[in-house]
């Protein structure tokens, strides 16, 4: 009984010890991030300069990592949403507002992305990777261009492709097909978005999250919508692959680190932020994940042969008309709607 | 002829149930990412399962909270079931069915009314979350497994060394706890069993970068095949299967 | 006096962690909140979940899980019933060996049809040394029911084994003695003796499967959707909590009636249902 009750006690002073000194003696940076989007070797580099311990973890879509950090259950100091979703949060007063004279290195992002709409004087976010959604296919597996949306809807490749398992994605994929904005706010051309996703779905072989690249690698499937730096992870190990930008337009989108609000280390964040602004941070980690920096000085290290692909640095006029998604404000639940019932179906 | 026939079909079902261990167990020395092809013997998949900080943090999480909650449940659900014993008849039947919620509810339904609960309360999702979500589902386990052992207790025992002047603590520590012990040490261990294995609950009540065994697994699976998971579970089974051993041995002797 | 301290803690803890978040989840369930964050009672959340859609989804669920129930039955009772005419020394290892695979998580055990079932698994690999063309196993709703029909199958068994172990011998033989061939004396003795661990077998395959989101999710990557994977998505990804709580309300009173019911019929204690596993 005795050694029982010391045995109790103990664990208890183990488990305050153990939440006690993850607090008091080091800072710990809480970091939200999609999955595999960023190097984490940097994370040890960070603490060798700083001392700054990171904590990460990841969310698969922005309306996951939104309805995480609503909640309040864990306190974030850096997260990693897309445009329309910083938009949102701007609105609902969920962000800090960042301090430039911290972030020396912003001088570093291009002025191609900066001042975008979604936050037109960057008083919130700074820019991480860019990038658009397209089509990524096995050469060896499908025969037969695909150049457009409308190719996902042909009964030939059922049970090949994957969509992706991304609310506003997906719609904006049959909202293009359909000939309309991905922003639209038009109840009726949504609902047409959803019938033609439903009468889709017998053609999907899943609609995928994360596990996208492993999938193609290992030929489960041999087409799937993707975000552009998983195709060009995808294609610079194996070379059967090819990228397409649909011709009916697409998604252009624009991936920046904000602080939300209830961070509770804040100086970090914003030296968290610097660093990832830095010149070889920003080589290491678009090297490692595939997508397109908004670094103008990690750019001149990139490796040329990435320009003027349709997967990494497409030219100007590939990527023409392509939109960037807003936050539609309250319509939002229609999208939530619409999604859900999509999914059930 | 109809023995063979039995035979066969017990063999049938142990090969069902057994085949998905083999293979995970074969293909985790497997010099390949495939799970497939067999290209050679290699301990890789083992080294790196070490070295990865996200599993090896998982299941010191796991651990812990399977500690500190099946003691805890424990605990309180042995003087629980005391006090449930000397209840009025219509006290207990309303408590014992409260206490059967969490075992028949859905965990998913257990898992998001405790989230809702504290994410009302504004706690941190976290280490404390998921200890006391995991001591909630323990409890009643607990409970249904030491009241019996009240109840086969001789009627009149603790006020008979009550009344000889025994304090109610020296009384429950040397009278009444030696006949609810068994009751007591299979609760506590239903309890570390349920917690070690408990996913649904537990991911829907952790936050800030904490995570069980399970939670990792089901956040590396969701990516693809990973190698290491199938290293993971050659040594979850080997563990299992000398715990199991052990355990036996044990009740055979005391059967002696 | 001590007798009741003693229990004090456990009821603070069952009112706190049990009692008032189910409450909470009601309460959510009869709420919408406005624009302005003001809160209306409403039964729309309750409305909502009857929308063909999403009736739909119910019908899946519960469908997959019978199912699943069905087929564990049918595997079961006949290994149930072999196993407790086992002699006493292979009978004790049998069951352990039973309980083995139970006893390892079960992520993992989800996690290992995936690798057998994929496009390169293992069980394509073998299709393709006989010569057979490759198949898609994974993603599809077979593979969802073979996921619940292996996990769940020893929750079937253990009960049913329980129950026919602890069978008196003598009724048998009574039944032999009186002329009663083995056909009449199964489905006249055995079969309806046995019916309480048939029965809790059955609540306790049905009930995990018809509440799942892992399987569905792990082998059928995310556009089925299973009423688990409703809930989940509601309160994780899409944030409608509202609406998620009015199901997992409706998941709740099914499941607990159904359990109800399913105690009265077999004549178990309540108390001692959930225990039966071990």
């Amino acid at each position: 009984m005795r050694k029982g009750f010391i045995l109790v006690v103990s664990l208890l002073a183990a488990v305050l010890a153990f939440t006690g000194c993850a607090k008091d003696d080091q800072v710990v940076l809480n970091v939200y991030n999609w999955g595999d989007y960023i190097d984490e070797d940097i994370f040890d580099t960070f603490e060798e300069e700083t001392g700054i311990k990171v904590n990460y973890e990841t969310f698969s879509t922005n309306e996951e990592m939104y309805t995480k950090i609503k909640n309040g259950g864990t306190k974030y100091d850096i997260a990693i949403p897309s445009d329309y979703m910083i938009e949102k949060m701007i609105r609902e007063d969920m962000l800090e507002k960042l301090d430039m004279s911290k972030i020396p290195n912003y001088a570093n992002i291009s002025d191609e992305y900066k001042n975008l709409s979604f936050d037109p004087d960057n008083a919130y976010s700074v820019p991480y990777f860019w990038g658009t959604v397209g089509i990524v296919y096995n050469t060896d597996l499908i025969d037969g261009p695909i150049t457009s949306w409308a190719n996902l809807w042909d009964p030939q490749y059922a049970g090949m492709f994957t969509m992706v398992d991304s609310q506003r994605d997906s719609i904006m994929v049959a909202l293009k097909m359909l000939g309309y904005s991905m922003n639209t706010k038009n109840l009726d051309e949504l609902e047409q978005a959803k019938e033609a996703l439903i009468q889709q779905k017998p053609l999907v072989l899943a609609y995928a999250g994360d596990n996208v690249k492993d999938m193609l690698i290992s030929e489960e499937a041999a087409m799937a919508v993707v975000w552009s730096g998983e195709a060009s992870a995808v294609i610079q190990e194996y070379p059967q692959f090819d990228y397409v930008l649909p011709e009916e337009g697409s998604n252009l989108w624009v991936d920046s680190i904000v602080i939300p609000k209830g961070a509770e280390h804040i100086d970090a964040a914003h030296q968290f932020i610097d660093f990832l602004c830095r010149a070889d941070i920003g080589f290491k980690n678009a090297d490692y994940v595939g997508y397109s920096t908004c670094n103008t000085e990690t750019l001149k290290m990139i490796d040329p042969s990435l320009y003027d692909t349709t997967y990494a640095y497409p030219k100007p006029e590939w990527i023409e008309g392509f939109e960037i998604f807003e936050d539609p404000g309250d319509f939002v639940s229609e999208y939530d709607r619409i999604w859900t019932e999509i999914k059930a179906n | 002829m109809s023995k063979w026939i039995k035979r066969f079909y017990i063999g049938l079902m142990f090969a069902f149930l057994y085949a998905p261990i083999v293979v995970l167990i074969v293909f985790s020395f497997n010099d390949s990412k495939s799970t497939a092809k067999w290209e050679g013997f290699t301990l890789d998949w083992y080294n790196s399962l070490l070295q990865n900080d996200y599993i090896m943090k998982s299941l010191y999480y796991t651990i812990l909270v399977a500690l500190v909650a099946s003691v805890l449940a424990t605990v309180i659900g042995t003087f629980a079931a005391f006090g449930i014993f000397y209840m009025r008849s219509w006290q207990q039947k309303l408590v014992l069915n409260i206490n059967s919620i969490p075992m028949l509810n859905p965990d998913i339904v257990t898992g998001v009314s405790l989230m809702t609960l504290f994410v009302a309360l504004s706690l941190p999702l976290g280490l404390g979350t998921m200890i006391i979500a995991h001591v909630t589902f323990n409890i009643p386990y607990v409970v249904l497994s030491v009241l019996p052992k009240f109840r086969q207790m001789p009627n009149e025992m603790l006020e008979a060394a009550m009344d000889l002047g025994a304090t109610p603590w020296y009384a429950f520590k040397k009278v009444i706890f030696p006949e609810i012990k068994p009751g007591v040490i299979t609760g506590a261990l239903i309890a570390f069993t349920l917690s070690i294995d408990d996913f649904v609950i537990s991911f829907f009540t952790t936050g800030n970068g904490v995570t069980n065994l399970s939670i990792a697994v089901y956040s590396m699976a969701r990516r693809g095949i990973k190698p290491e998971i199938n290293a993971l579970s050659t040594l979850m089974f080997t563990t299992v299967l000398i715990l199991m051993v052990i355990i036996n041995k044990r009740t055979k002797k005391e059967d002696i | 006096m001590l007798k009741k301290l003693a229990s004090g803690p456990y009821l603070i803890w069952i009112v706190l962690f049990i009692v008032v978040p189910i409450l909470m989840v009601g309460f959510f369930s009869l709420v919408q909140e406005g624009p302005d964050g003001t809160l209306t009672f409403t039964t729309a959340n309750f409305q909502r979940v009857f929308d063909p859609i999403y009736v739909g989804v119910w019908w899946r669920s519960i469908k997959i899980a019978l199912e699943a129930t069905l087929i564990c039955l049918i595997l079961g009772y006949p290994t149930a019933f072999i196993l407790s005419k086992m002699k006493k020394r292979i009978q004790t290892f049998a069951v352990m060996l039973f309980i083995v695979p139970m006893w390892m998580n079960f992520l993992l055990r989800t996690y290992a049809w995936m690798t057998i079932l994929g496009k390169n698994g293992i069980l394509n690999q073998l299709l393709a040394l006989v010569g057979l063309p490759q198949m898609t196993f994974l993603y599809s709703e077979g593979a969802v029911l073979l996921g619940m029909v292996y996990n769940f199958l020893p929750f079937m068994v253990l009960p049913i084994y329980t129950v026919l172990a602890k069978m008196d011998r003598n009724l048998i033989e009574a039944a032999e003695d009186l002329g009663g061939n083995r056909r009449i004396v199964f489905t006249k003795v055995i079969l309806p003796l046995s019916l309480p661990g048939v029965i809790s077998g059955v609540s306790m395959v049905f009930m995990p499967a018809v509440s799942t989101f892992v399987i569905s999710n792990l082998l059928y990557g995310g556009q089925y959707m299973l009423i688990g994977n409703l809930i989940e998505q509601q309160f994780l990804t899409v944030g409608d909590w509202h609406f998620g709580s009015a199901i997992a309300i409706i998941l709740m009173i099914i499941i607990l009636i159904t359990m109800a019911v399913m105690n009265r019929a077999s004549g178990n204690d309540p108390e001692e249902s959930g225990v039966n596993l071990w």
